[in-house]
């Protein structure tokens, strides 16, 4: 006589259906605020009040246009656009030669150099902000994108140096061994054959610094006060309180500010998660 | 021919080279502010400069003196509701969210994309999308709310209610980043010992608390101390939905405002004060550190026993 089984067994087929009911339903909470933020940019306020839930009446675009050539929007987009490209530039070049220098050389002090990095993994570096600020003053650098620039550099770098470490290490020395046999110089080696090889690395250390400074409010906030250096998010506060009764105006600039990332999140979605998600899932 | 010396010289250089440009960078905008942090907290400030060494006289301020001392447990209760809340409501329903989503049903990928979206966005987006949703008067949160029936409500406008929205969108921004670190910590158990228990006759339920839980022990490690640090440096989502004063009232005042407040100054904190605002960011680094160091070894402990 077999034992009863605890828990009656739903078909396979029925739980399937439930599980994914949930799914939907989760995908619908996760979607339904952005695309009411899209289909209310479209919208003037007398519809945006009496008929929430309606799609807009019309196509007009009067509202996204308005945030374009009102406002500086275009402005705050470049200023983001700089600083993200530039900070992320300057961390995946001097991230490469430091991981390189740890990885594939033996030296003394490697290894305390290697957990220097690793020490800045650890550091919320929000907590340090008035030295910064501080510092940037006395460099000249406060309210400058620069200043920026280079906080947002020191932040990155240990993350990066520590995935492409862990990654140059595990690719194997032949190829570096025969080229070195064959008289090539050290930088040749690092730029045409480990460079190319670590192309998979560089791109989780891109994603995975962008992102954050692409969005990040908080040290924009405090370091920059000239308007026309204003980065995206910090600009959108500015925006937001500037309009504040206009809500057709303000669903398009939350638009406008969210449409750059999305599209780019859209079509390299799997870069992202593992780039995002990349130290988290080992 | 270059002889050995040289060439070990001109390797020196080279590695020195590599290294120059990180760890100038790193020791300039990361150690040095870090350390001058840690003096900074002993020091009144005359504006952007340290006038005189007052020993742990900040310190006792913040922790100890009236009204400081009431802001700062305030605020330090509300970072443990968030930590709580966010453990609790967003990490347990993204677990089982990663449950879901390792079944690979069909569009089981559409999902992940979507679950994660709202997470590359800026808290500023989210902060403000939610903040119109919540509007008393013409949120959509009240007009769905009143097609069940259900009377308006001044969501952030009410003491009771404004931290648990913020809360809530919080959960809404990131739930997708645990659920995914969840589902690769899933996704690595492989299939044969979900089958194997599955043959045994495990239904979902033991699966997931009994087979599925212990073996992803380490993910939860990861998502605790994640969750953990986020809390209690929240800043960006209470800024822009409540304010620098965590309206209304203080009732959403957390650590990260209120240390703001008391470096760059503000009608409820006093005027600029770098050396309260560095004592303050001393004081949440060590708590940080600390916590963070016992939970990690618990944890890890735990991992090894499950």
């Amino acid at each position: 006589m077999g034992k009863p089984l605890r828990h009656p067994v739903m078909p396979e087929r029925l739980k399937n259906s439930a599980i994914q009911i949930l799914l939907v339903i989760n995908a619908v909470i996760m979607l339904f605020p952005l695309g009411l933020m899209v289909l209310s940019s479209f919208k003037s306020n007398a519809e945006i009040f009496d008929s929430p839930f309606a799609l807009p009446a019309t196509l007009d675009f009067s509202n996204l246009l308005r945030v374009w050539q009102d406002t500086e929007f275009l402005q705050y987009l470049g200023n983001s656009m700089i600083i993200t490209g530039a900070s992320v530039m300057a961390i995946l070049v001097t991230g490469t030669l430091a991981a390189y220098a740890l990885a594939r050389y033996r030296f003394r002090f490697s290894n305390a150099i290697f957990l220097f990095f690793l020490a800045g993994l650890m550091v919320p570096l929000k907590l340090a902000v008035i030295p910064l600020f501080i510092e940037l003053d006395t460099l000249g650098l406060l309210d400058t994108r620069l200043g920026l620039v280079l906080v947002y550099v020191a932040m990155g770098l240990p993350s990066a140096v520590f995935i492409l470490t862990g990654f140059l290490r595990s690719l194997p020395g032949e190829l570096e061994e025969s080229a070195r046999i064959e008289g090539a110089s050290e930088a040749r080696i690092l730029w045409q054959i480990m460079l190319p090889l670590a192309r998979p690395a560089l791109v989780i250390a891109a994603i995975q610094n962008a992102v954050p400074i692409w969005n990040d409010f908080f040290f924009p906030l405090i370091f920059i006060t000239t308007d026309s250096r204003k980065t995206l998010p910090q600009g959108l506060t500015v925006f937001m309180g500037e309009y504040n009764t206009d809500w057709g105006v303000l669903f398009a600039g939350l638009t406008l500010a969210a449409l750059p990332i999305t599209l780019v999140y859209i079509v390299l979605s799997r870069h992202f998660i593992a780039g995002m998600t990349a130290g988290a899932v080992k | 021919m270059t002889t050995r010396a040289a060439r070990r010289w001109r390797q020196g250089a080279w590695i020195t080279l590599l290294l120059a440009p990180a760890l100038i960078i790193l020791a300039g905008f990361v150690t040095l502010p870090l350390l001058a942090a840690l003096r900074y907290a002993f020091y009144a400030f005359d504006g952007l400069a340290p006038a005189g060494f007052v020993g742990t006289a900040n310190f006792e301020t913040i922790l100890f003196e009236a009204p400081y001392a009431a802001w700062t447990m305030r605020a330090l209760g509300h970072n443990a509701i968030v930590f709580v809340s966010l453990m609790l409501f967003q990490n347990g329903l993204a677990y089982l969210v990663a449950f879901a989503l390792l079944k690979t049903l069909p569009g089981h990928r559409l999902h992940q994309v979507i679950v994660f979206l709202p997470v590359v966005l800026s808290a500023v987006i989210v902060g403000f999308l939610w903040k119109l949703m919540l509007h008393p008067l013409f949120g959509v949160i009240n007009a769905a709310l009143a097609l069940l029936g259900i009377a308006p409500h001044p969501w952030l406008g009410d003491e009771n209610t404004a931290l648990g929205a913020i809360i809530l969108t919080n959960a809404w921004h990131w739930l997708g980043f645990p659920a995914l670190i969840f589902l690769a910590g899933m996704q690595r158990i492989g299939a044969e010992t979900l089958e194997a228990a599955r043959l045994d006759g495990a239904g979902d339920w033991v699966l997931l608390r009994h087979i599925i839980w212990p073996l992803v022990a380490p993910a939860t490690t990861i998502v605790f101390t994640l969750t953990f640090i986020g809390s209690f440096n929240w800043f960006e989502l209470p800024y822009v939905m409540a304010g620098l004063t965590g309206s209304p009232g203080g009732a959403t005042d957390v650590l990260g405002l209120y240390a703001y407040r008391l470096a760059f100054g503000s009608a409820t904190a006093g005027l600029q004060d770098f050396g309260r605002g560095s004592a303050m960011a001393v004081l949440m680094f060590l708590f940080l550190a600390m916590v963070s160091a016992v939970a990690l070894k618990f944890l890890r402990r735990r991992e090894m026993e499950l």
